[in-house]
């Protein structure tokens, strides 16, 4: 026994003397000091690391038996459900690993809103993450092209036309992704291989620079508290356990809930009632005949419902590129000397909280057919999703602020009051009936227009009330975090 | 206020994409147990389906394996061609041609149920009735104007539509319910379970290894769950010096 031993840590000593193994080791898991108070959002992160390799591994996999090409996608995707051994559960892997890579996401995103994460020092490693995210877009969009089903095909199409809306160079843009006048057989190859080498690679270097920078950094926890300032004195933080092990087999336990679930999915529901793989998928493409309702997966719902809300398409396509982008600003556009929400005043919890209803309701429309209901509704979560991103600067500065801010805070102010004086008469003008309208008048008032004038004033009373609640921050945050 | 509760009811129970308002559905959840009615469900597919349609990502002695018919059994009673036991349900037809003859190519039927799902088959096979504006004679409930023929009518016979007595001028009349006018081969219970058969078979056929997918998630399950005991209990121990 002693002599294996002796005989691994030579090994060791050897590859160390050539390879900073042990420095790697130490500084990213042994001595790596994350703060002990993590919950339940922060294990997420990891979850997202696990998800990517099971993509990663399965999608090798895949690629061994899937055939790119407008003939063969659709019958090759099938020969893997059927004739390749286990294939279907590669398959199965992959199709709900990508959904859960979008859940997982989301709430690792989501534990940054609530816990500050993007805020000073970790505005970079923030920034590394939206790119990670929007590259995560991309490589979804891309891979759902593949199994060349007609959602497969009619979802690329209208993704691809929205590049098309844009001025002046739009349709040469459209050409260019395509390959092609129409989503053809080239541009199943090109997304092919975007899908399985160029945004996985770029996935991976991202995935690294986002655990560099963190790292650098250090981890923020739920009570906002840099740990790193109070050391012993060798240098560890008081507040700190070492990654590993504490972490790891801690995060261990979450992997395998995560895992519990995941596998449930994939072997007792992996269609997930047709927000998985949408039943329209199991049609072969058909350029001729377009489905009568194209909906994108559920993790771009959201984005989707804000672009339909607009009549313009142009416009449409601009609200959804903010709509992702506004992201990016979080770090400058917080300004809260508090990073928790714990130790947050209120008007940043009602504005988180009104932020997380319209994200989630928007979801739920994007997949909704058009409706006058559902179109007036999503215009207001949309307006409710920006102006979460302009107040924010507005609510968590103090509010006798001078120069740049406070003039930022009238325009805002003046800019809810407009909308809402707007919509309002428009919709008073649409009110009275014309010769040809013979609608009674109280059938016109129960319309969804009303209610969405409704909705905002209410919307646009409440940020009034904001002045009343005169500080962003509800009580001191701890020097030390919090532990029972 | 009416409209604000259909929003409000939109978003608690968000109803399937698909589901268009109005369309009458008859209820069916395949029984993919039923060994025997998969496999006369098989052979109704085989004696009626297949050669028009056809199912070409399924190969014939995967079906036997599954459905525990041998290969001489299966060579006798369910194949019609010079095929080989190991491969696809293929069919000889040109689609140029049938799309010529039938207006539309009849589709490739392996994966239909999954796109369509079990109830939507069942009251497509249940609700073929006689339309002379048609060209084949029939049009059905869950289709409309399909070009496909009624073509288990002879088990079946023929229905004919009943309206709804809305009076006024112009208004398209409403088709209430189906009555049978001449009777088939089979009574109506008989109909219904042949039918019953037929779509079961159709949803095996979309995922052959459907039932055995179920059967191993209950080891994986269990495996988990085991293996949550052992990672909890590891990293209980772990974080005794922490706490």
């Amino acid at each position: 026994m002693n002599s294996v031993v002796r005989t691994l840590t030579g090994f060791r000593d050897w590859v160390d003397a050539r390879f900073p193994l042990m420095q790697l080791w130490n500084d990213h898991l042994a001595r790596y000091y994350a703060p002990k108070n993590f919950n339940f959002w922060y294990y997420f992160g990891s979850l997202a690391m696990l998800v990517l390799v099971i993509q990663i591994v399965t999608g090798i996999w895949l690629t061994m038996n899937y055939k790119p090409g407008a003939d063969l996608a659709f019958a090759s995707v099938e020969y893997i459900m059927r004739d390749v051994e286990w294939g279907w559960w590669i398959r199965y892997m992959h199709s709900t690993g990508g959904s859960a890579f979008f859940v997982v996401v989301y709430l690792h995103m989501y534990r940054a809103l609530l816990y500050g994460s993007y805020k000073q020092p970790r505005e970079l490693l923030w920034v590394i993450g939206m790119f990670i995210y929007l590259t995560l877009m991309g490589e979804a969009f891309f891979g759902y092209l593949l199994p060349w089903g007609q959602m497969s095909y009619w979802g690329a199409q209208v993704i691809i036309s929205l590049f098309g809306a844009l001025p002046w160079i739009g349709d040469d843009l459209a050409l260019l992704i395509r390959g092609d006048f129409v989503v053809s057989d080239v541009t199943l190859n090109r997304f092919f291989s975007f899908h399985v080498i160029a945004l996985p690679l770029l996935l991976c270097g991202l995935v690294g620079a986002h655990l560099l920078a963190l790292h650098e950094v250090g981890s923020n926890n739920p009570d906002g508290v840099e740990i790193k300032k109070h050391k012993d004195a060798n240098g560890v933080p008081l507040d700190g356990i070492a990654f590993h092990p504490y972490y790891t087999v801690k995060d261990l336990v979450g992997a395998v809930v995560f895992l519990i679930i995941f596998c449930a999915v994939v072997f007792f529901s992996p269609e997930m009632g047709g927000y998985f793989l949408e039943h329209a998928n199991f049609v072969p493409a058909d350029p001729l005949k377009t489905p009568e309702h194209i909906a994108p997966v559920w993790y771009f719902t959201p984005y989707y419902a804000i672009l339909r809300a607009i009549p313009n398409q142009l416009g449409g396509v601009i609200a959804m590129g903010s709509a992702t982008f506004m992201f990016f600003l979080l770090p400058w556009l917080d300004r809260s000397p508090v990073k928790s929400i714990r130790y947050r005043g209120w008007r940043y919890r009602v504005a988180l909280a009104l932020f997380t209803l319209s994200f989630l309701i928007l979801g739920v429309m994007g997949v909704q057919p058009v409706t006058p209901e559902f179109t007036w509704l999503s215009r207001f979560c949309a307006i409710v999703y920006f102006l979460y991103f302009f107040f924010l600067l507005s609510i968590t500065t103090p509010d006798d602020s001078r120069g740049f801010v406070r003039y930022y805070k009238l325009c805002l102010r003046g800019l809810v009051w407009a909308l809402t004086v707007g919509f309002t008469y428009s919709w008073i003008k649409g009110l009275p009936a014309n010769e040809l309208d013979k609608t009674p008048l109280m059938d016109k008032l129960d319309s969804p227009s009303t209610y969405f004038v409704i909705a905002l004033l209410l919307l646009a009373a409440l940020i009034e009330t904001f002045k009343f609640y005169r500080q962003d921050v509800d009580a001191i945050p701890p020097e030390r975090v919090r532990w029972s | 206020m009416k409209r604000a509760i259909v929003m409000l009811l939109a978003l608690l129970i968000h109803a399937p994409a698909w589901a268009k308002a109005g369309e009458q559905m008859l209820h069916y959840e395949a029984d993919l147990s039923n060994q025997q009615s998969l496999q006369r469900g098989a052979r109704l597919f085989v004696n009626y389906c297949l050669s028009c349609h056809s199912a070409s990502f399924m190969r014939y002695n995967r079906m036997g394996r599954d459905l525990g018919i041998p290969d001489d059994v299966l060579k006798a009673n369910l194949m019609f061609g010079t095929d080989k036991t190991g491969e696809t349900m293929a069919v000889a037809m040109n689609p140029q041609e049938a799309a010529q003859w039938f207006g539309v190519a009849p589709p490739d039927l392996s994966v239909t149920a999954r796109a369509r799902g079990a109830s939507w088959l069942y009251t497509y096979f249940m609700t073929f009735y006689r339309d002379p504006a048609r060209p084949t004679g029939v049009n059905n409930l869950a289709f409309k104007d399909v070009a496909m023929p009624h073509v288990l009518w002879e088990l079946q016979g023929w229905q004919r539509p009943l309206y709804s007595e809305e009076a006024g001028s112009g208004a398209t009349p409403t088709i209430t319910h189906l009555e049978l006018e001449s009777p088939g081969l089979l009574d109506q219970e008989g109909y219904r379970r042949a039918v019953q058969d037929l779509v079961n078979f159709l949803v095996y056929l979309g995922e052959p290894i459907k039932l055995k997918r179920q059967a191993i998630g209950g080891w994986v399950m269990a495996y988990l769950l085991v293996l949550l005991g052992i990672v909890y209990l590891l990293k209980r121990e772990f974080w005794k010096d922490v706490h």
